[in-house]
């Protein structure tokens, strides 16, 4: 396996690279991500795919942007922007017999409600009538049953279109997009919401009001564990013990009088100034495993403390988030103040080093316009890495393998 | 399991989107409920339990569970499990807290192999038996902070400290302690190398070298033969002196570094120490002035006004728009003149002169004797006269002052405070922070005659004072035992007309 490649070349590299570097300890730069894992953050996919962007009538994407502009801020943005930087990009093409990966543009995760929350109740039949649409207007989707076609799903449990874990599961992912690639931003291990081959991206943070408040790299870092959220949800879990497995809520019951641990339910307005002033930030799950708070504590250099079992993070083929972050099992939630404490101080300052990385940044960032390295182009990366198409995804003519009719009932009515 | 009971217990506040909405989605496994009769019979269970409940006021089912530890499971596929782990009852009083471990078993979902180790769920909220912070582990996070901040300072902070020489005029008087203290404490958190020259008016005293030692800085410290005179105008000329006095020992010694001129009663932020290691030659900075020192005893109606509303005065470099050097801002003291102190002791505000020396560094090879690099808009110190009378600002010593370097983004950062202010003539101050042996008589607050007007100050008076003063210092276990009456105020005033009254006063109140 290729981490296990890594792990072997990783200390090989870094004795040379410190015997390079010897000089410049003084000067300290921050540490190239090395192995054959990092170095495919800059790879540059121009060229190494094309992909052919299907033109859908507006009510599938336009239509629904213009009834609520309020998606181009919220975390499941990506899909939008995706959509436009691929129509702008130079591995667009217009010629579908050269392409290797077909889109998709359906914004599925854009219906919202008053307070902003995206409600998925509709989103199996809107992308079920997507489909049927290509179907019958390109001959591409029946040539292999969507194989080689890619969707953009970011919804909390990606394309099992719902909030609910257990009724997530029990959805499943749609059954038409079996075959397809999704590029989600959930991920967790032997979950039936997350395919083989799936792509896990970062959610959209948006980077021109991080790069705002920003404050000098010299502030010295004087928190120890910064946090901000819910730990229980009165809401919509009034017992306790749903929300987040009930990890958040042990975080606080074990660490709230804890002067190392500032942690609290506040919205403050300081919150990104914050984050840069402190050693640890922590990312527990919450009803779903990922969330934004991981890509602001990339961007602001705080190391992560994921707090979700079995999570898998964004392009985790291309960073190694095991030298980056701190991964820390539910169970020893009530030992965190141990586990971190005893954390020998070169590891943190690695840790700090390989955060202070630019390309690292840059990944996880969905710039407009777009720039080398960001997360558009790390998705094309892992698009690019699933090439050539096996054969075996064609079909011969008139074969299925899809059932069209499979899934809730609800979910066969017309959009 | 939660199907028609849902709407009464979720809180009317939804977050998400779940209130409105699950009826609809819950219809649909009602069906399959009614299939098995063991949920039949656990949903009529629960059904009774929460009639129990709303009747008693509280959730007893979770105190059965607790009670009977049972674990129980439903196939349907639409009910949560129903493991009985307790939660931390925040309504429980009593210290033992319980940590529960989640279900080990998988559930039975449909379709999800029991490979995974996450299981949707209840889970117990985990609590250690003793959830507070353990010292020995905050010293060590402290530990790890610090490291991580000098790592800080190192990659992204001032590459190539150069020395700090700083240069203080100082004498004694009753606020001498309080002044010093604070920039012994600033000088102790400055980064890099410190060097500390205190010219003394008056001589090097010994008390002045007992707080220099005990700070742990490494210091010089400078004599200076004549006393400090009572004016202000005076004083300022007579500081100016000192500090010449010493610039020659940075020049005797040839000494490396940075020049600052700190008086002992000014503020300095740390940040300005950062930002002088950018001077080339000799920098200017912007200078707060706290010009209301003292005591506010004249109010006229204007004066006390305009002062509220005016911004907090500035002294400092001007640049024009491309950021070059233009001129100086400084602050009008003429209106003021007549309200001002003139005497050292009276009580009333300070202003500062021009240009103050503490808003200007320099780099210390412009004193240095025989430096070829040396530019040749500085004077050389050898060129002034002994007396240095005229140096009132250290722009003096240039020829030309348009080579001088603004720092602090062109004077808009104000990273130093300018004060002057001393205690009133009558002042008897304890030299320590702690009055030992404790006051033998204590007369409250309202029944000491406090004279409105400062005492009128004779030269032999306060001669007399400074006498009186230094005697303290020397004996302090002595105190003779005379009449000391100190009463609890603010300012520890003894007043010498109350003397008499007060061995009336005594004998009334003693404590």
């Amino acid at each position: 396996m290729k981490f296990g490649f890594s792990l072997v070349f990783l200390p090989l590299f870094l004795a040379l690279f410190s015997l390079v570097a010897a000089e410049d300890r003084q000067s300290q730069h921050p540490e190239r991500i090395s192995g054959s894992a990092g170095d495919v953050l800059e790879d540059d996919p121009v060229g190494r795919l094309k992909v052919f962007v299907y033109e859908l009538p507006s009510k599938y994407n336009k239509k629904i942007l213009q009834k609520d502009p309020r998606c181009l801020t919220h975390m499941f943005a990506a899909e939008i922007f995706m959509h436009r930087f691929l129509l702008s990009s130079p591995v667009r093409t217009l010629n579908p017999e050269e392409a290797d990966w077909f889109y998709t543009p359906v914004y599925t995760t854009c219906d919202l409600t008053p307070n902003g929350l995206p409600l998925p109740f509709k989103s199996p039949r809107m992308m079920r009538s997507a489909i049927q649409l290509i179907s019958t207007n390109w001959p591409y989707w029946n040539r292999t049953e969507g194989a080689d076609h890619f969707f953009v799903v970011p919804h909390d449990f990606g394309a099992c279109f719902h909030y609910q874990e257990e009724k997530a599961i029990e959805r499943g992912i749609l059954p038409l997009l079996q075959r397809a690639t999704l590029v989600q931003t959930f991920g967790q291990r032997n979950h039936v919401c997350l395919n083989e081959g799936s792509i896990t991206i970062p959610p959209y943070a948006p980077p021109q009001k991080m790069q705002a408040h920003l404050i000098p790299l010299d502030t010295p870092r004087s928190i120890f564990v910064y946090f901000r959220g819910l730990f229980y949800d009165v809401g919509n879990d009034p017992e306790g013990g749903y929300y987040a497995r009930g990890a958040r809520a042990s975080v606080w019951e074990n660490f709230k009088d804890n002067p190392l641990f500032d942690i609290s339910t506040e919205h403050p307005a300081t919150y990104y100034e914050d984050m840069q002033r402190a050693v640890f930030c922590l990312c527990p799950l919450g009803w779903a495993p990922w969330s934004p708070r991981l890509v602001e504590a990339v961007i602001f250099g705080c190391i992560p403390v994921i707090i979700a079992d079995d999570i898998v993070l964004p392009f985790s083929d291309a960073i190694p988030w095991e030298e980056i972050g701190v991964f820390v099992e539910e169970k020893d939630v009530p030992n965190l103040d141990t586990i971190l404490t005893s954390m020998p101080t070169e590891v943190i300052l690695r840790k700090q080093r390989l955060l202070a990385n630019p390309s690292m940044k840059q990944a996880m960032l969905f710039p407009q316009p777009d720039q080398s390295g960001d997360a558009f182009h790390q998705i094309l990366n892992g698009l690019a890495r699933k090439l050539p198409h096996d054969k075996s995804i064609y079909l011969d003519s008139g074969e299925q393998v899809l059932n069209w009719t499979a899934g809730p009932v609800g979910d066969l009515k017309p959009w | 399991m939660k199907v028609s009971i849902d709407p009464m217990i979720n809180a009317p506040n939804n977050n998400r989107r779940n209130n409105s909405f699950r009826g609809i989605a819950e219809q649909s496994s009602m069906e399959s409920i009614f299939r098995s009769p063991s949920a039949l019979f656990w949903l009529l269970l629960h059904g009774l339990c929460c009639i129990i409940s709303l009747v008693l006021g509280f959730r007893f089912s979770r105190l059965i569970f607790f009670l009977l530890f049972t674990t129980s499971y439903n196939n349907s596929s639409s009910s949560y499990s129903q493991s009985p782990l307790l939660l931390h009852q925040s309504t429980s009083t009593s210290p033992p807290v319980l940590t529960t471990n989640a279900p080990t078993t998988p559930l039975p979902h449909a379709n999800h192999s029991g490979s995974s180790r996450v299981v949707v769920g209840r889970h117990g909220i985990r609590i250690r038996p003793w959830p507070h912070p353990d010292p020995k582990q905050v010293m060590q996070a402290h530990r790890i902070m610090e490291r991580v901040q000098r790592e800080q300072m190192l990659t992204y902070g001032v590459k190539n400290r150069r020395p700090v020489i700083v240069i203080t005029p100082t004498y004694l008087r009753t606020f001498q302690t309080v002044h010093l203290t604070g920039l012994i404490h600033t000088l102790m958190l400055v980064p890099g190398e410190v060097l500390w020259i205190v010219v003394e008016a008056g001589g090097a005293s010994d008390e002045t070298a007992d707080l220099l030692v005990k700070s742990g800085l490494e210091f010089v410290h400078v004599g200076f033969g004549e006393k400090m005179p009572p004016s202000w105008e005076a004083i300022h000329k007579m500081e100016a002196r000192m500090r010449l006095q010493g610039l020659r020992v940075v020049r005797e010694r040839k000494l490396d570094g940075i020049v600052v001129f700190a008086d002992d009663s000014n503020m300095h932020c740390l940040q300005l120490f950062d930002e002088i290691q950018s001077v080339k030659w000799m920098g200017a900075l912007s200078i707060g002035l706290l010009a209301h020192g003292g005591s506010r005893t004249k109010q006229d109606g204007n004066g006390g006004e305009e002062d509220a509303n005016f911004p907090l005065p500035v002294q400092g470099p001007a640049c024009n728009s491309s950021g070059k050097l233009a001129g100086w801002h400084t602050y009008n003291v003429s209106p003021y003149m007549e309200q001002s102190s003139t005497l050292v002791h009276d009580g009333a505000t300070v202003l500062p002169t021009k240009l103050e020396w503490a808003g200007f560094v320099m780099n210390s090879r412009l004193v240095w004797k025989d430096v070829e690099d040396r530019p040749g808009w500085f004077r050389d110190l050898d060129e002034l006269n002994e007396n240095g009378d005229a140096i009132e600002t250290p722009l003096s010593l240039l020829r030309d002052e348009s080579f001088v370097e603004p720092l602090g983004k062109c004077g808009r950062e104000v990273m130093l405070w300018w004060l002057r202010v001393e205690a009133r003539a009558d002042s008897k101050f304890p030299s320590r922070w702690i009055i030992d042996p404790p006051l033998e008589i204590v007369v409250p607050a309202k029944r000491t005659p406090w004279p409105d007007a400062p005492p009128e100050l004779l030269s032999s008076e306060r001669e007399s004072g400074i006498r009186d003063h230094a005697e303290k210092h020397h004996t302090k276990a002595g105190r003779v035992s005379r009449s000391r009456r100190v009463s609890h105020n603010k300012r520890k005033h003894d007043s010498q007309q109350a003397e008499s009254q007060l061995s009336v006063v005594s004998t009334k109140q003693e404590r």
